[in-house]
């Protein structure tokens, strides 16, 4: 039976839109020997893409989500099974109807056109058989459509084995997957065993089942997401496709209503949220309809018919319109609502592209492959990169309690800073009983409690008054405070505490330690001892794959310093490119050592109280680490700063954390020295100075030149990205990172308006603005100058439009204001000479 | 009018079937729970009967909590009000579920007039034991046809068609009447989202009868041998229409 090669470049186990995605596009790229499995029978194995409503909408607020989302409809279109059917997303509340303005902002800072607002009456020309009457309005995206996912998957296959770079074996169940050093090397089947040196997991709902045979973790969790299929519709009676009129997303409940064929097809993520483990997938032949289509369960449905009903009583309220069909079908969810993809941390070699919906599948697959074959894809992926993880992120409880959280807000309102309810307080830094008192309201990152700010603040706003700026919008006013603002201002006027427990925090070591951070540090790194060095860390084609401090503390020891979010795919980088023969190696200290910020005017004077070093000026310039006494402690100060003022990171071992805080507390009484949270670390303190961050300014679609990074010169040593960043020099720049200020913040309503991050940066006369690269210009980061009295915003603008004193303008919940650009490049708004931090 | 529809919660089995551990029970983990495919008909044929001569039809299960899921399920379809005999959820021989439906029809029947027409399936699709409705008409002592495939009102009788090798056998009753029906004999309806809805609403009357200790024991289940579900394929592309042609000639479809 088995006509299996015993050996394969690359197994892809897994026939859904994803796995026959990845197989045809690694084909594409020039791979052969490319052995694609699946344990059902062909064209549908019995996986999600069987049962998928199949309809894609365009706009997330998500850039990458919406960037493979596109790409993917290329890829159908290419194929010829993309449905142009329209789609409107309704509202039925004012605040869904805001909600909306904001679908408007993302789909014009992503570029996805024509795009509009309809009224009610426009939405009923368009869906005849709405009831207009119980709807405010609708956001309208004409390029929205469906796909014959099946079809595009078999295509895609079909393609690959007629360019003989795929073989297909279905009906092939993998019952084992060898790792020998740490690397896949072995796939077991039913039909007999495959050496491989690659494999790549794209099995949906059994991908955390197949990631386990390799010691590896994929973590997510099958989840219900509940289908009805009513009809025969009188209106729909000879229909000639599919689908004639638009789909509809009834928003407020958590719906959607498409046709398909002469029925109409209703589905909920509305139902409370019903969890699976990947060992409860039935095998196929145990499964009553198919393995992902589990029974129905009505009581979960009875809400959202009424609902429906309400929607579109033409059609079902119709008794004559039956329920021919209702499913509870099973998909993938995250703990981030984010996919799962790349090279699994665990083992080299085992690659995952999971929680992929159709939607998104094609362009996921195509993206893999250019990850796997090119080092890089062309979309920046990190938020997806499976490799960001933490280790209580991947367990099972950590998974179910988020996906469930999350599934509710599948078509949800969700705030930009909105924080998760569920599994908090998993890490807690030694300063957490303080911060209580203090009255923190804490943020999570990374799985660590952060205070965003403290009430024993809340005096501060009466010593600052009017600098202190105050929002009346309920938007801008969530998971905010203005308390923000006056901790920032006493930072700036005397001194600041920072706890920074959540820095992810490795050494590289060894006698290859050098040559390890040299070959991904854009900086030069060959620095004397005690120096502490800020660089970018680019991909192969240049673009920023993170940026962080790293710290000479020995010839041969590197401690590297990043944050917490992108600290595990960091990690996973560096070991990718320890040294080659085996002299350096990588150690964690993230949960070894906290961190204490310190900053102001008065942080001298402060920390000379509580150590016997020299912490003068001349005695510890900006930029260098050692480690000083403190009292009984000894403490690794680093002088360095996120926030542009005067101070130190200083690095304690964990259990001496608290002490250290108490000494530094005693010691600021008599100085002012407030407490401060991540609102002015990561905000306004890092706005005013133009400091950059990855996720936000620094992506990979960006590169060194552009953000205005680049120094003189470029180290002699080699590093990863240095051809394209030499290449990147010599070209003139795309665009430049500009940071601007708001002019005027009044709405037609007289309301004063805060943009909060991601709108887009138009003309004054709303003209989208787009460089020659085709990217349009959005707000990267958002947020309050509190010592400039200004907002500001920070983009990448072409360099016609990258000119100081250019009046432009941002889109914010569906009105225009002026803005101007203030910077062009590097410069900071606040302290332009930098004389604050090295004073 | 009044009629009554007796049904079974029974799991849906679209694939193999598979036993328990213990061989006792299917392993219904992965599987949804209908009612049989006969008793659908008797409820459709209920529901029209009501809809063509108004009075009130009735729907009634022994079966545990869940089995009110097939209870709704049936007054979605336009049944008006149901009986629920909860049990624990162990299996009742053919001899205590008819004494408990025979007690529960004198119930409403004193309460609420005597059915004209008591409707069950020819037999459940998982015990299929073929005997509860014939119990139950005996002790109510009225008259019983069985295996009906079609039924006519006629005034105060009921004309019952009974398929039989060859053709068909046909039976005039008078009511009141205990008929059990097979699939075929009629085409039952889709809910609609509204009788869904009105299903909920609709009034449920719970009780739980004592099991009489059971005068039958299951030993053990079985899955007969057999063949099994097989795929060949005839070819691909155009090059299989004649092989399809030839399969589709002697299935008899053209």
């Amino acid at each position: 039976m088995s006509n299996l090669p015993s050996h394969a470049r690359v197994v892809v186990i897994g026939c859904g839109i994803v796995g026959n995605s990845v197989a045809y596009h690694l084909g594409r790229l020039g791979w052969r020997d490319i052995l694609l499995l699946d344990k059902g029978p062909l064209p549908n194995p019995g996986g999600s893409t069987g049962h998928a409503s199949n309809f894609i909408y365009l706009v997330d607020h998500s850039k990458e989500m919406t960037a493979l989302t596109v790409d993917s409809v290329n890829q159908y279109k290419d194929l010829g099974v993309f449905t142009e059917s329209g789609g409107i997303e309704v509202a039925r509340t004012k605040e869904r109807m805001q909600e909306l303005t904001r679908r408007m902002a993302s789909a014009r800072s992503w570029g996805i056109e024509p795009v509009s607002l309809v009224s009610p009456a426009e939405v009923r020309s368009l869906v005849p058989y709405i009831d207009e009457s119980i709807i405010l309005g609708g956001f309208y995206t004409p390029g929205v459509g469906v796909v014959d996912s099946l079809r595009a998957g078999t295509m895609m296959r079909e393609r690959g084995q007629a360019a003989g770079a795929i073989t297909v074996s279905a009906k092939t169940e993998v019952l084992g997957i060898d790792v020998e050093h740490g690397r896949v090397k072995r796939v077991h089947t039913t039909n007999g065993d495959i050496e491989a040196e690659t494999i790549v997991i794209t099995c949906g709902v059994w991908s955390p089942r197949i990631a386990r045979m390799a010691g590896a973790h994929i973590p997510l969790t099958p989840a219900v997401h509940q289908m009805i299929d009513v009809g025969p519709v009188p209106r729909f009676a000879g229909a000639k496709s599919d689908i004639e009129h638009p789909i509809v997303r009834d928003m407020d409940t958590n719906m959607y209503e498409r046709q398909a064929g002469g029925d109409l097809e209703i589905g909920s993520y509305a139902h409370r949220p019903i969890l699976y483990d990947p060992e409860d997938i039935p095998p196929i032949e145990k499964a009553a309809l198919s393995p992902t289509e589990f029974p129905f369960t009505q009581a979960d449905f009875e809400v959202q018919m009424q609902h429906a009903l309400e929607l579109m009583p033409e059609i079902v309220g119709d008794e004559k319109v039956g329920v021919k069909y209702a499913i509870n079908g099973i998909l993938s969810l995250t703990p981030d609502g984010m996919p799962v993809l790349g090279e699994s941390p665990d083992v080299r070699g085992l690659w995952a592209a999971a929680a992929v919906w159709v939607k998104e599948g094609p362009g996921t697959g195509k993206a893999i492959a250019e990850w796997m074959v090119h080092g890089e894809s062309e979309i920046d992926l990190h938020s997806s990169d499976i490799a960001r993880f933490h280790e209580h992120q991947k367990t099972r409880a950590h998974v179910r309690a988020r996906a469930a959280e999350g599934f509710n807000k599948t078509y949800g309102i969700v705030h930009p800073s909105e924080q998760w309810a569920s599994n908090r307080n998993v890490r807690l830094s030694p300063f957490n009983a303080r911060e209580r008192e203090l009255g923190a309201t804490f943020f999570e990152a990374a799985g660590w409690e952060r205070p965003q700010w403290y009430d024993s603040n809340a005096p501060l706003l009466e010593e600052f008054g009017e600098k202190v700026t105050r929002r009346s919008a309920e938007w801008e006013s969530r998971w905010w405070s203005p308390i923000i603002n006056a901790e920032h201002l006493a930072m700036r006027e005397r001194a600041g505490l920072f706890d920074l427990s959540a820095f992810t925090i490795f050494d590289i070591v060894g006698p290859g330690a050098l040559p390890s951070v040299q070959s991904v540090a854009l900086r030069q790194m060959d620095v004397p001892v005690g120096k502490v060095v800020y660089t970018p860390v680019l991909s192969h084609n240049g673009g920023f794959r993170s940026d962080l401090t790293i710290m000479r503390l020995a010839e041969e020891r590197f401690r590297v310093v990043t944050g917490g979010a992108s600290g595990m795919s960091d990690r996973k980088w560096f070991a990718d490119h320890l040294a080659a023969d085996g002299t350096a190696q990588l150690a964690d200290l993230t949960t070894t050592l906290t961190t204490i910020g310190l900053w102001g005017p008065q942080a001298r004077e402060i920390l000379a109280k509580v150590t016997s070093d020299d912490v003068s000026n001349d005695a510890f310039k900006f930029g260098t680490c050692r480690t000083i006494e403190v009292d009984t402690l000894r403490v690794l100060a680093s002088r360095i700063s996120y926030v542009g003022d005067l101070g130190w990171e200083l690095y304690i071992p964990m259990d001496q954390g608290l002490k250290l805080w108490d000494l530094l507390w005693e010691a600021g009484k008599a100085h002012g020295l407030a407490p401060c949270g991540i609102g002015v670390y990561g905000t306004t303190g890092r706005l005013e100075k133009g400091y950059r961050a990855h996720g936000n300014e620094l992506e990979t679609e960006y590169n060194v030149v552009e953000a205005g990074m680049a120094s003189p010169r470029v180290k002699e040593e080699d590093f990863v990205g240095k051809a394209a960043h030499l290449r990147h020099r010599e070209e003139e720049p795309a665009a430049i990172m500009c940071t601007l200020t708001v002019d005027d913040h009044t709405s037609k309503s007289g309301e004063k308006r805060y943009m909060l991050g991601r709108e887009p940066i138009v003309t004054r006369d709303g003209k989208r603005i787009v460089d020659r690269k085709g990217r349009g210009s959005y707000v990267t980061s958002a947020g309050a100058g509190p010592s400039i009295g200004k907002h500001i915003l920070m983009a990448y603008l072409p360099p016609e439009h990258a000119v100081v004193g250019t009046p432009l303008a941002v889109e914010y919940m569906g009105e225009r204001y002026p803005v101007t650009v203030a910077v062009a490049g590097a410069t900071p708004v606040f302290d332009p000479d930098n004389l604050r931090i090295k004073a | 009018m009044k009629v009554l529809v007796c049904v079974k919660r029974v799991p849906f089995t679209g694939g193999k079937m598979v036993l328990a551990a213990g061989d006792m029970s299917l392993e219904t983990k992965h599987l949804g729970f209908t009612i049989s495919p006969h008793e659908e008909c008797g409820v459709e044929e209920a529901v029209r009967l009501i809809e063509a001569n108004q009075g009130e039809s009735v729907v009634v299960t022994l079966g545990p909590p869940e089995a009110a899921e097939q209870l709704r399920d049936t007054m979605a379809l336009g049944i008006d009000r149901a009986i629920h005999l909860q049990t624990d959820g162990s299996e009742w021989d053919a001899q205590g579920t008819a004494a408990a439906i025979v007690d529960a029809i004198r119930t409403d029947e004193t309460a609420s007039g005597p059915f004209d027409l008591i409707f069950f399936g020819n037999e459940s699709a998982d015990s299929g034991g073929f005997q509860v409705g014939l119990r139950v008409a005996y002790s109510l002592g009225r008259p019983c046809v069985t295996g009906l495939k079609k039924i006519t009102l006629q005034g105060s009788q009921v004309r019952c068609e009974q398929e039989v090798e060859g053709g068909r056998d046909v039976y005039v009753v008078p009511l009141p009447v205990v008929v059990t029906v097979k699939e075929g004999l009629n085409l039952p309806r889709y809910p609609s989202v509204p009788g869904r809805l009105r299903a909920a609403r609709k009034p449920v009357i719970t009780s739980a009868p004592a099991r009489p200790a059971p005068r039958l024991e299951l030993i053990r289940l079985a899955v007969p041998e057999g063949k099994g579900k097989s795929v060949e394929v005839l070819g691909t592309g155009p090059s299989a229409a004649p092989a399809v042609v030839e399969m589709l000639r002697k299935a008899g479809v053209i």
